[in-house]
């Protein structure tokens, strides 16, 4: 009798514990939805191709993304004050041709790489500028952006331009191997970048304005903080991390050309809200986004393996895309409906 | 002279015709029309011409915008659509057949009308924010499209198809025909009857529009698929001008042109008050400004550097930053900021 | 003018002739206002009296043309509300300015973290913010998410964070507007609490009983300009409304007639609901409404007054209950069933739920008719004139521009362009959710005279309204509701307004000590009357 009751009363701890546990992490239950999708999606492979999961596929999947793991960095902090960065992809093109262009023309690349990535920044500049000082809509602002990358891309070159420089090809032909695991110097960058982000977001004072900024912009600024520097700097991170993928997909496809990352913009927002962040602001986490972007890559690679049109890799992206807005939608419908 | 300066359109109208004027005087051919086999040639002619896809599809842009949405999904729409036309008349033992050709218009312009459908049901219905709804579409779209051709780009030889785009009808382009049909429909079903006030009304604020009576998803719903069809008639008259479907190529970036018309056109992003007229010019800046680029033999890949700096001049005139700045230049007195409106409170002040 | 009698204390804040123009505008000319440590100083004035213009002034939002600010005897100028709040001056906003998507503690200490050398020190920070809201005697887990608590919560969450921030004076702009009694009442021994720490408190607010339960001193602004301080002792509140509104208010007695009128209650009602209700909303309850009558609703926000008219309106769904109108059983499931039965509903919300704000008042005004016809038959210029013209004079809207952005009006208009919006579609059932709150005396007298014509010649009304008063002037009958259910039925001639919270008050008494038999509200329905 008293041992069930005792039984009965642990179990209600626990479920208290969980109840207290959901209701200050509930914005972080789309980011775990994810991370179960991701596991579901690897088990699912392992079982249908009897060899999915290996430390080769694992490896190459963070090779394979790391460009985007970049990109989604700067695409979630943006996203989270509750504008959107549809430059991401061009400005990677511009960066990464240029890249190439400069080393070409026997620029060393101790200057070229620190060039491209602040140029990137310059492009985030001039739309964050728009977005804050001449209040125009980040859609327009960045769209702007978007052309402008794209245009200077073209006028850089026409064609693609190899790249022979060692120390730029080196980030992609160096394997640190852990037996049958090995890692790039991209992969590693793409980790530090994305470890930084989600860092700055939770631990610093910029990183919580962001939050307040898409959490309500009036707010924010009448609580003194700092709406407009963090509203200009998200864009320039964004426009930092377009040019830091510019470097890598440089490196990692060994050629700089000018119509990459066409429609990438898509890609990596699809990533940013497969990974839990809402296009409305105010909410969303940095290693969500990293995980969206592993379940884009997830689904690509499987794709392959089947031997199927890699245009499925964006009908499926697209239809997960949906299913995770619904129910996102279902989420917050519900919550509404409590109140 | 002031009032008419304080209208919406001035700037627009003023923009389109300062650009033919430059034209006219750095290449006087530019505005020359000459005719041959009674059928008219020239560079304003191809402008009004080439710029029919983009007419349709802006002024689809336009009414879903007017609603506070956004269709991001019409390029590949266009794409769908243009598929699905080609793949039929490539299917068809007569492809030169006029039946045939008129099949698959009409069935590629129904797919298209049932995918603005389902960008309308997402929004309207299940109420997902339009961006996303229609990312959606825009990210699958075109995986579709290369469906059905295979991953090929599917060519075709069909007059009856290329008269579509590169035909004349009493002399003029018949892609031409299609653009002014277009702008007479909407500006008929918006205008003629109380659509377009109610629309506005969704746009502006739409829990009190639906609280009023207003049918609001009736109208989101019909926004979208207006959009869709259009983008559909579009895709097929890209087919036409090509002769082929390129699933990858075909509205390219025409979403993000035809945001940029629509809101050169005076019309604001956020929804609400829409201009018909507005748009219309918003096209033929563009286009004009393309014919622009062409001539000065920039290469047309590079040309989105000058859209760039066209989208940062319009906003920036748009502006009210702006001005402020130069009425201090000129001397003006220091600036108020305007009362704010500020979330669910009344401007008291 | 002035009847400072306390000259040698030492002024926090002194505002001196604060003249501020707004395009076309004299927003302000030449305001004084002098704030005391240790007061509670109420800022009075209708609409566009100047009080927020006046408040934005002193935080910093809005530049002033003329006029000094001295805080704290030094002279200040501030460029924005971060400016303020590091001199002292925090503001708690009616619409809570705090961000619901990040935790309570977050809310309290934004900006003002524990860091570390590791970045913020998240445990150091949330037992700071706990340290501070129990100093206000608050007690939640600060790592809940600021929206998921009520609004009266998130307003006491909203001056710790001012006293974080070690305020001297606090504003609170209308903070009280959505509460509940209970909710007033712990927001008010929190302001007692700060006043005796010796913070100047500057309120703003329209429920004069607050202002006389609260305040120690009052000034008045009318039109831009300042009327005069006093010490609210020696104000009586007729001297106070006179001062506010520049006139003596007799329209309000003459519409009270209409609570007695007697109403024909022996035929079939115009509507009629039985157990209406929905989960977690409202528990089920009747109602009826009789050809003429204006049936009031009495209670707090929160008791369930808007979720009744909307569940009979078809706002929201019920998923209890019947509705008949006219003696027809009917289903109202949406805004549209209603319309189409002659229903109309003017939301509580005019701003969000009411007015399309880019739109002309004119063409607000033709949207009810428009939408009852639908987008294909379009509502003739001449006949749009014709009706705008009408409605317009008839409720008095100014300025009488009916090409005029509906957006532009002050609240007490754009009310009577929704009143004229729905009488325009010619309803026989008006709802009414709180037409007159946050607007001008003279706006409010001109409404509720108008709803008492119209009930005359035949309109039924349901008015739900948060002063008891006003409820009792119009209605015949009441209907008492509180904790999302209704409580009764009383018949307004044979009560007055103590009478009322007392039946709130007995009623709960009752509920707590009987065991409840059957439906709550069918029991005591009637019972009064």
């Amino acid at each position: 009798m008293s041992q069930s009751t005792m039984a009965i009363g642990r179990r209600e701890r626990v479920s208290e514990h969980a109840r207290t546990f959901v209701s200050r992490h509930a914005s972080m239950m789309p980011t775990f939805a994810a991370l179960l999708i991701f596991v579901l999606l690897l088990i699912g492979a392992q079982i249908h191709f009897g060899e999915f999961v290996t430390p080769r596929t694992l490896s190459a999947l963070l090779l394979d993304n790391a460009y985007l793991v970049i990109l989604a960095v700067g695409m979630t902090m943006v996203i989270v004050t509750g504008g959107i960065d549809l430059s991401v992809g061009s400005v990677m093109a511009f960066t990464g041709i240029s890249c190439a262009a400069l080393l070409d023309a026997g620029y060393p690349a101790v200057l070229v790489v620190p060039g491209i990535v602040v140029a990137g920044g310059l492009i985030g500049l001039l739309v964050g500028v728009l977005v804050q000082y001449f209040d125009v809509q980040p859609f327009i602002a960045s769209l702007a952006g978007l052309f402008l990358g794209r245009g200077l891309a073209f006028v850089v070159s026409l064609k693609s331009i190899r790249v022979e420089d060692d120390a730029v090809l080196w980030l992609q032909t160096t394997r640190y191997r852990f037996g049958d695991w090995y890692i790039t110097p991209t992969g590693i960058l793409a980790l530090v970048v994305a470890l930084l982000g989600a860092f700055v977001m939770q631990y610093t004072r910029f990183g919580r304005t962001i939050y307040a900024v898409g959490g309500n912009e009036q707010s924010a600024r009448l609580m003194g903080l700092a709406v407009a520097r963090t509203k200009v700097l998200v864009y320039v991170i964004s426009g930092l991390c377009g040019g830091l993928a510019g470097l890598v997909l440089t490196a990692y496809s060994g050629a700089g050309y000018p119509r990459n990352g066409i429609g990438t913009e898509l890609d990596v927002i699809a990533a940013v809200v497969i990974g839990g962040t809402l296009l409305t602001g105010g909410t969303g986490y940095i290693l969500g986004s990293v995980i969206g972007v592993l379940v884009y890559g997830t689904i690509k690679t499987v794709i392959s393996y089947m031997g199927a049109e890699q245009s499925w890799t964006r009908i499926i992206v697209g239809l997960m895309l949906l299913s995770f807005i619904v129910v996102q939608r279902v989420i917050v419908v519900r919550a509404e409906r409590r109140r | 002279m002031t009032r008419w300066m304080r209208h919406r359109l001035f700037l627009p109208v003023v923009s389109l015709v300062a650009l033919i004027l430059v034209n006219a005087i750095a290449r006087p051919r530019f505005v020359q029309i000459t005719v041959r086999d009674g059928e008219l040639y020239g560079a304003l002619i191809d402008i009004l011409r080439n710029s029919a896809p983009l007419m349709l599809v802006a002024l689809g842009m336009t009414v879903v915008i007017a609603t506070r949405g956004i269709d991001l999904s019409v390029g590949a729409v266009m794409a769908v659509s243009g598929a699905v036309a080609l793949t039929i008349i490539d299917g068809s033992s007569d492809p030169g057949n006029v039946g045939t050709v008129l099949v698959a218009i009409v069935v590629s312009v129904l797919v298209a009308l049932v995918l603005g459908a389902w960008n309308g049901f997402l929004v309207a219905v299940l109420e997902i924010q339009p961006i996303i709804a229609t990312l959606v579409l825009m990210l699958a779209g075109r995986g579709v499209a290369l469906l059905i051709t295979d991953g090929f780009i599917t060519t075709v030889t069909s007059p009856p198809l290329k008269y579509v785009a590169s035909g004349h009808l009493l002399g003029l382009p018949f892609a031409l025909f299609i653009s002014v049909a277009a702008i007479a429909l909407i500006a008929l079903m918006e205008r003629r009857t109380a659509l377009g006030v109610l629309t506005e009304a969704v746009g502006i604020n739409p829990e009190a529009s639906r609280l009023t009576g207003v049918r609001s998803r009736g109208i989101i719903l019909g926004a979208y698929v207006v959009s869709g069809t259009f983008a559909g008639v579009a895709g097929v008259i890209y087919s036409s001008n090509i002769m082929a479907a390129d699933a990858n190529a075909a509205g390219e970036l025409i979403e993000l042109y035809a945001i940029l018309a629509v809101v050169l056109g005076g019309t604001s992003l956020t929804g609400g008050k829409f201009s018909i007229a507005g748009t219309v010019i918003g096209v033929l800046i563009i286009q004009t400004l393309q014919s622009t680029i062409l001539f000065l033999g920039v290469s047309s890949a590079e040309s989105p550097v000058f859209f760039a700096f066209v989208v940062i001049l319009v906003v920036l005139i748009q502006s009210p930053r702006v001005y402020q700045v130069a009425r201090r230049m000129t001397g003006g007195r220091r600036h108020h900021p305007a009362p704010e409106v500020t979330t669910g409170v009344e401007v008291t002040s | 003018m002035h009847t400072s009698t306390g000259d040698d204390q030492r002024f926090v804040v002194e505002m001196s002739a604060i003249t501020i123009r707004f395009p076309g505008v004299l927003a302000l000319d030449g305001v004084d206002l002098r704030l005391r440590p240790g007061e509670v100083h109420a800022l009075l004035g209708e609409n566009g009296a100047g009080k927020s213009t006046l408040i934005k002034a002193l935080t910093g939002v809005y530049a002033i043309d003329e006029g000094t600010i001295v805080v704290a005897g030094e002279h200040r100028v501030f460029g924005s509300a971060a400016d303020a709040q590091s001199a002292g001056i925090s503001t708690v906003y009616q619409e809570i300015n705090l961000c619901p998507n990040l935790s309570v503690g977050e809310n309290v200490m934004l900006g003002h973290e524990s860091r570390t050398v590791r970045g913020i020190d998240w445990r150091a920070t949330h037992r700071a913010a706990a340290e501070h809201l129990a100093s206000l005697g608050v007690t939640i887990d600060t790592q809940s998410m600021l929206g998921s608590h009520s609004i009266a919560v998130q307003q006491l969450v909203a001056i710790s964070r001012a006293m974080v921030l070690d305020a001297r004076v606090l504003i609170l702009d209308e903070p009280t507007s959505s509460l509940d009694r209970e909710e007033v009442d712990r927001l008010f021994a929190v302001v007692r609490g700060l006043r005796d720490r010796g913070v100047a408190i500057l309120f703003v607010t329209h429920f004069l009983d607050q202002v006389y339960e609260i305040s120690d001193r009052i000034t008045v602004l009318r039109n831009g300009r300042l009327v005069g301080e006093y010490p609210a002792a020696e104000l009586s509140r007729g001297d106070l409304v006179t001062k506010m509104i520049g006139r003596v208010l007799d329209d309000l007695e003459a519409i009270s007639a209409s609570a007695e009128r007697s109403v024909d209650r022996s035929v079939t009602p115009v509507l009629r609901a039985e157990s209406i209700g929905r989960r977690g909303v409202l528990d089920p309850a009747d109602i009826d409404v009789y050809r003429g009558e204006v049936v009031g609703i009495a209670g707090l926000l929160g008791s369930g007054r808007t979720e009744l008219v909307r569940l009979l309106y078809g706002a929201d769904r019920a998923d209890t209950g019947t509705v008949e109108i006219n003696g027809e059983r009917t289903k109202v499931t949406n805004p549209r069933r209603a319309i189409e039965r002659r229903i109309a509903f003017s939301s509580e919300n005019r701003r969000s739920e009411g007015i399309i704000a880019d739109l002309t008042v004119g063409e607000n005004i033709v949207l009810g008719i428009q939408a009852r016809r639908g987008w294909l038959r379009r509502v003739r210029r001449a006949e749009r004139d014709a009706v705008v013209a009408e409605y317009m004079s008839a409720l008095g809207v100014r300025p009488a521009d009916p090409d005029r952005i509906a957006g532009e009006l002050s609240g007490g208009n754009q009310q009577k362009v929704l009143l004229a919006r729905w009488l325009a579609t010619a309803p026989e059932l008006i709802i009414l959710d709180e037409p007159t709150r946050g607007i001008d005396v003279g706006a409010k007298a001109d409404i509720q005279a108008k709803v008492a014509e119209l009930a005359e010649q035949g309109l039924s009304v349901i008015f739900i309204s948060s002063e008891l008063e006003e409820v009792l002037r119009l209605a015949q009958r009441v209907v008492v509701m509180r904790d999302r259910r209704k409580i009764g039925v009383l018949e307004s001639a044979t009560v007055d307004v103590d009478g009322v919270i007392d039946f709130m008050a007995t009623h709960d008494m009752a509920a707590q000590g009987a065991a409840p038999a059957g439906p709550d509200g069918a029991r005591s329905e009637g019972s009064v009357a």
